[in-house]
């Protein structure tokens, strides 16, 4: 259920791509349960049968979200604001792509930041600081007092030695 | 009375000073997550596991249960003062208590919440210190039916028989029961939808999932809402109440109490359908029918001793049976697995030490909560001036430190953000998001139990309803789900949607 800005498509639009995505992980499902060795057993049930199962009603319920989306069912969401939901990606996104190239706190203060900003607080740049300070934090604490390992880069590498 | 020299022995554990270090850490961190919007005790029991890896067991254990206390506390100050329910349990006190606070009465809602709390807590937690042994003894002569036909129940009703669609929830449900099946097949070995991916041989992390539909799905919801919320109402005057206050709260505090402890203990839904069953309750028995939804006092007191009631009440299945029935309960089993710890019949005997302990140090969170709600409110309002911008940048990068702390993988992170963009989706379209966790975690419990089942009974199906007790289990479970859905249809379906649990 990827939808990005839903508020532009009428709500039975949504309930047909949400019936989709089920159909699809059912399908997704059933093609894995079909390689799997069937090995029941005394039970009769391998471990391709409780997957098959639950396939099954994967199934059943994307025909009844496809009946409700046609009745209408679906509840109409509230107008969505795209720009903050967009930040906030961004920034997790950045995050991911940033985090063995720079480290924890770089990384980390541009997800803060980015996030900041998607939630209206302007400027960006004071958020980055705000964040990069906070990740700071964290890492100190987590990373050397609570040994949770944290990927470092060159600041990390720098300050705390690696 | 062994249960009582058990409690004694519980509470010479949970008096250890480092114990009861643990125990205030959980209570100031689950009154804070319970104060703030956006952050409820399941999400932070979910953070706060991969820190606690290399902790003392029971520590943490004692610290994840003072988060879940805490969090039904501190609930009720938002619900009161900012109309805008910190955690779900707490939906129902917003109607009277911000009522209240409107009035002025800010004041004398806190305090009969926070001493509702505690009575309620009190009785609960001792309730739960003399069923369990009982349940303990119950649980030895239930067989891998058996635990299947509970599971069952617990699935319906944590998604079909509360909220206002069955069809959303059972979807809910079975994405859950989805994800599950990722990862080695528990019994043969086999690699289910792995696709020679490694990071998914072990499955799909809880927390992961858990922190991204809490966290970055709630997040997204929140920052992408047009209509800003409800300015706060400052407290005025003090918090005493007033004698009339007191004889209108304690009657209510005990039905509160009485109703939500079997609420929680049973599969049966979690605090959020017993605070509403006790709303219901004092609306009918009140003397004054028409102060509700102006302000009675009896709609704070009621709630929020039910909700903590069956907070409480959750533990018994959890501890005795190992069987979660709220998104909390799930992840603190998680918790239990993360120490190599099953709860069960058999941790009674194995780990008695540790279980009382736990069940002891419950007694004492409860009268830290008190102390730490009441006189110190006006430091908890405080959180509520952090910025919405700092607070939810701050929450995002708590939620992916736990990630990145046990897995670094690109893969882990990646499935964050796909999770955290599901749980947006799944808000907008009023898809609950608690199912899909228990679906998750009980998901490969309940397939391990059918098949052992299956195998005693050489692959015949009939076994399932061969003993009155899986009988009857599967029986209440067709009910659950039939019955709400015939109501719906018959148009009856506000009194269910009302109740709609979610999130904690």
């Amino acid at each position: 259920m990827s939808e990005g800005f839903p508020s532009e498509r009428r709500p039975r639009w949504a309930a047909f791509l949400i019936a989709a995505v089920l159909a699809g992980l059912a399908v997704m499902i059933l093609t894995d349960a079909a390689g799997l060795k069937q090995d029941g057993g005394y039970a009769g049930v391998g471990p391709a049968d409780v997957p098959r199962l639950i396939a099954y009603g994967l199934l059943v319920l994307a025909a009844l979200t496809v009946v409700s989306g046609l009745k209408g069912d679906l509840p109409k969401p509230p107008r969505q604001a795209p720009a903050p939901v967009l930040w906030i990606m961004g920034g997790l996104v950045g995050q991911l792509a940033l985090l063995h190239v720079a480290g924890f706190v770089v990384s980390g203060a541009i997800l803060f930041g980015m996030t900041a900003r998607g939630f209206g607080q302007k400027p960006l740049w004071r958020n980055l600081l705000v964040g990069f300070a906070l990740a700071f934090v964290i890492y100190g604490v987590f990373d050397r007092l609570l040994k949770l390992n944290l990927p470092g880069g060159p600041i990390e590498l720098l300050i705390f030695r690696g | 009375m062994e249960s009582f020299s058990l409690l004694l022995q519980g509470l010479s554990t949970a008096m250890e000073p480092m114990i009861l270090l643990y125990a205030l850490i959980g209570v100031t961190l689950g009154t804070a997550v319970g104060v703030l919007p956006g952050i409820g005790p399941a999400l932070t029991v979910a953070l706060l596991l991969p820190v606690t890896y290399g902790l003392d067991p029971a520590g943490s254990l004692i610290m994840f249960a003072g988060i879940y206390y805490g969090g039904m506390y501190g609930g009720s100050t938002t619900s009161i003062l900012l109309n805008t329910p910190g955690e779900s349990a707490s939906i129902v006190t917003a109607i009277e208590g911000n009522q209240m606070a409107r009035q002025g009465r800010g004041g004398p809602a806190l305090a009969t919440a926070a001493i509702g709390s505690f009575v309620a807590g009190l009785i609960a937690t001792l309730l739960l210190a003399f069923l369990a042994p009982q349940v303990v003894k119950l649980a030895l002569t239930l067989g891998p039916r058996e635990y299947f036909a509970l599971m069952m129940l617990a699935f319906v009703t944590v998604s079909a028989t509360f909220g206002d669609s069955a069809l959303r929830g059972l979807t809910s449900l079975f994405i859950g029961l989805a994800l599950a099946c990722v990862g080695i097949d528990g019994l043969t070995g086999a690699a289910r939808l792995t696709y020679g991916v490694p990071q998914l041989m072990d499955g799909i992390e809880t927390t992961t999932l858990a922190v991204a539909l809490f966290a970055i799905g709630e997040a997204l919801a929140v920052a992408a809402m047009l209509d800003p919320p409800d300015g706060m109402h400052r407290v005025k005057g003090s918090v005493k109440m007033t004698r009339e206050d007191w004889r209108r709260s304690w009657k209510a505090w005990l039905r509160g109490t009485f109703i939500g402890f079997p609420i929680g203990s049973m599969p049966a839904g979690g605090a959020d359908v017993a605070s509403f069953l006790s709303y219901a309750a004092e609306r009918k028995l009140a003397k004054h029918p028409e102060e509700f939804g102006h302000g009675a006092i009896e709609g704070v007191a009621g709630p929020e001793a039910a909700n903590n009631a069956a907070a409480a009440g959750t533990l018994v299945p959890l501890l005795t049976l190992g069987l979660p029935t709220t998104a909390t309960a799930a992840i603190m089993l998680a918790g239990f697995q993360q120490f190599g710890l099953q709860p069960g019949p058999l941790l009674f005997v194995m780990n008695a030490e540790l279980v009382w302990g736990l069940i002891a140090s419950l007694l004492i969170a409860n009268v830290m909560l008190v102390v730490l709600n009441l006189p110190l409110i006006g430091l908890w309002i405080k959180l509520l001036s952090i910025p919405r911008p700092w607070l939810y940048g701050g929450i995002l990068l708590f939620a992916t430190l736990g990630t990145i702390g046990v897995n670094p993988s690109p893969v882990e992170l990646g499935m964050l953000i796909l999770f955290g963009v599901m749980g947006y989706g799944m808000r907008l379209y009023g898809y609950p998001v608690a199912p899909v966790v228990v679906g998750l975690i009980l998901g490969p419990m309940a397939e391990q139990q059918l098949r052992r089942a299956l195998a005693i009974a050489q692959g015949d199906w009939t076994t399932l309803i061969s003993t009155p007790v899986s009988a009857v289990l599967l029986g209440i479970s067709a009910v659950f789900l039939v019955v709400p859905m015939i109501m719906r249809l018959r148009g009856r379906g506000q009194v269910l949607s009302q109740v709609a649990g979610d999130a904690d």
